[in-house]
């Protein structure tokens, strides 16, 4: 490795001071932190806001925070919310109109520079993913667009796994190759608490300057590599996607998906909780005197029958076919509309599935029984 | 000019008035409300009344008495388009938890003179006796929701009342979801949207006051709710609530029931 390349080290005590530079250079800072019995992405005013010492424990349809007895600053994986919430909020304004027929397009909180601050890998993909499908096509999606612009990336790359993780499996984690402005490997060493940190901008560079730094020793990257290579050979979950795009077009009548609609509620977490979800609904409301109205978007979910609904009634009726809807978008269909997998495995749908339902664990039953086809009863 | 707006009329059957109460709470619109559309009757606000036909008629209530169930023919005729309001009138409501057992029985127990009292056996939905235009779930029903279906009516637009889970509010909320993080028993997945999710954020179940959601399956979360470590005693109680007389609740429930 050139030494321009060689990562650098800071001390924990030192990452606050990143925290108030980007602060001072107007950003408003982003991480986790501890709220309601899990760890969710909220403002923070200094590094003490950050769920330091806490773990969590996760199962398919559970979730819990454990006191880890370190002083690590980034000892857990993704919680229920994800950075889409600040991208594509969750409901926004669009625009208003009054009776004289005046439109005037909201653009609340659009000039808000951003910092995220403790993203791991597999959501850095799914910022990719929603830049793609958002803003890759002839129409820009304006909200997304003026929240996206200015986004400084601190990635934190995961050692430990958490128990629904799959982001080996589809290639984009542990730890994050490019994109980011600065991205940090945790090291809890018998000497010290550190970060190793790779410069991935320029902006990443000035902010690295404003604290105090030094090189990395061979030993100390070896260690973080080290780190990542066993955290990605013990993810929680495994995915097989070789082939699983053929595999799923092929078993589009598996009576396996009649099998996952007899637990499947319908509810729409898995697709709330999805970074990469990017569906919503739009839908006026008046006022009583009918010379005043506001469009309004919300996130939607392909689970709901509104969803699909055409003159006289839901293309997707079924639980089966709106469950193999989910699916097929995330790990098939995904491909051939944006080109790359709709899935970035960082497990939070099999988490927050109030009945566990494992997105991995469905696609293996296709797998163990493909071709076989349900019988249609008449 | 009263004669050229709507004429709105409000009905009461078996019910405790929450949800005509829920209009009245509308303080900040009311006045607004009076200037588009003639209020023609309206016990429950005014004794002044103004005879049918109405334009809109909205019902609270279930029905529960021989009485009721002529007089819901009535008000039916009386209104071009009636509108259900409420877990009484579209569930049967919390006095529908007779419907399982012997109503005989009660009124020989509660009452000093029984034969004074005319009941039906069973307290219904308003939509089991007479042809509903909309119905408007909630225990009380969401007075926002009220706004939203008059202010449509005005409008000759569909109402926005969308059918899907309360997780989905929950969510986009950004609450932590109590069942998974918590192992609460929360109705949410199988319940309709409506009341802005308020139970679980502040970290207790849903009751299910605005009944099931489009397409429940309320079995699926019962059994969840049973690995939660909650008795089967409980879940039933669980789903025979405000509207435990709705078909997906009612059949959940007594598939619980030991
Ligand atoms: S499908 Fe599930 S595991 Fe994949 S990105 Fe979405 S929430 Fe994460
Ligand atoms: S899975 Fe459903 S909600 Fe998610 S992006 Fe696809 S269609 Fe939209
Ligand atoms: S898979 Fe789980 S989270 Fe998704 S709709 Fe079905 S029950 Fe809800
Ligand atoms: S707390 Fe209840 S309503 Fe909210 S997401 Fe969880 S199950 Fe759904």
């Amino acid at each position: 490795m050139s030494e321009k390349d060689r990562p650098l080290l800071i001390e924990a005590q030192d990452f606050n001071g990143l925290l108030l530079s980007l602060k001072r250079l107007g950003y408003a800072t982003y991480a986790p932190t501890v709220r309601d019995g899990a760890i969710v992405y909220d403002l923070v005013d200094s590094a003490d806001d950050l769920p330091i010492g806490i773990g969590d424990v996760q199962e398919p349809g559970s979730y819990r925070l454990r006191k880890r007895g370190d002083g690590s600053f980034f000892g857990f994986v993704v919680g229920p919310h994800s950075w889409k919430k600040f991208l594509h909020p969750p409901t926004v304004k669009l625009f208003t109109i009054n009776s004289n027929g005046k439109i005037v397009a909201n653009l609340e909180n659009s000039d808000q520079k951003l910092a995220f601050i403790g993203v791991r890998p597999c959501e850095l993909q799914a910022i990719k993913i929603l830049d793609k499908v958002l803003l890759g096509g002839e129409y820009l999606d304006i909200v997304y667009a003026s929240r996206r612009k200015d986004v400084f990336f601190v990635v934190v790359n995961c050692i430990e796994p958490g128990g629904n993780c799959f982001c080996a499996s589809v290639g984009t984690g542990p730890e994050a190759k490019d994109g980011f402005d600065l991205c940090l490997t945790e090291l809890l060493k018998p000497d010290g608490h550190y970060f190793l940190v790779r410069i991935g901008s320029e902006k990443g560079r000035e902010l690295i300057s404003s604290v105090h730094y030094r090189q990395a020793t061979d030993e100390e990257v070896e260690l973080a590599s080290r780190l990542l290579t066993l955290s990605s050979e013990h993810m929680g979950k495994k995915l097989e996607i070789k082939g699983m795009k053929e595999l799923l077009y092929r078993n589009l009548d598996h009576p396996h998906w009649d099998e996952v609609a007899k637990r499947c509620l319908t509810c729409g977490n898995c697709t709330m909780v999805c970074p990469t979800c990017f569906c919503t609904t739009v839908y006026e409301t008046t006022n009583l005197s009918l010379k005043y109205a506001e469009k309004w978007r919300s996130w939607d979910t392909c689970f709901s029958q509104e969803f699909s609904y055409i003159h006289g009634g839901p293309i997707r009726y079924s639980i089966s076919a709106r469950y193999r809807h989910w699916l097929m978008h995330k790990m098939a269909t995904w491909m051939d509309q944006f080109g790359t997998l709709g899935c970035v495995g960082c497990g939070r749908c099999i988490t927050w599935c109030p009945v566990g339902i494992d997105i991995t664990e469905e696609v293996k039953q296709i797998d163990k029984r493909d071709g076989e086809v349900k019988v249609k009863v008449e | 000019m009263k004669d050229s707006i709507p004429k709105l009329a409000v009905f009461k059957f078996s019910s405790c008035d929450g949800c005509q109460l829920s209009i009245l709470d509308l303080e900040d619109e009311l006045l607004e409300i009076g200037r588009r559309v003639n209020i023609a009757y309206f016990l429950e606000a005014s004794r002044a009344t103004v005879k049918g036909p109405y334009d809109v008629g909205l019902v609270e209530g279930s029905i529960s008495t021989p009485h009721e169930k002529e007089l819901i023919k009535d008000v039916r005729q009386k209104c071009k388009t009636l509108i259900t309001i409420g877990a009484c009138a579209t569930a049967g409501g919390i006095q529908a938890l007779r419907n399982w057992k012997d109503v005989k029985e009660f009124v020989s127990v509660v009452y000093a003179k029984p034969e004074y009292i005319e009941t039906l056996e069973k307290a219904t939905p308003i939509s089991e006796h007479v042809k509903v235009d909309f119905e408007l779930r909630g225990c009380p029903v969401n007075k926002y929701q009220i706004l939203e279906v008059l202010t449509a009516f005005l409008a000759g637009r569909k109402p926005n009342i969308p059918s899907h889970s309360v997780c989905v509010e929950c969510k986009r909320k950004g609450n932590v979801c109590i069942m998974v993080s918590n192992g609460v028993p929360c109705l949410g997945p199988v319940t309709q949207v409506g009341c802005g999710a308020i139970c679980p954020s502040y970290g207790r179940g849903c009751y299910g006051c605005f009944g099931p959601m489009e397409s429940p399956n309320a079995e699926s979360l019962g059994e969840r709710i049973l690995q939660l470590g909650i008795s089967k005693r409980d879940i039933v109680l669980m789903f025979k609530g405000f509207n435990g007389w709705s078909e997906p609740f009612r059949k959940a429930g007594d598939a619980f029931e030991e």
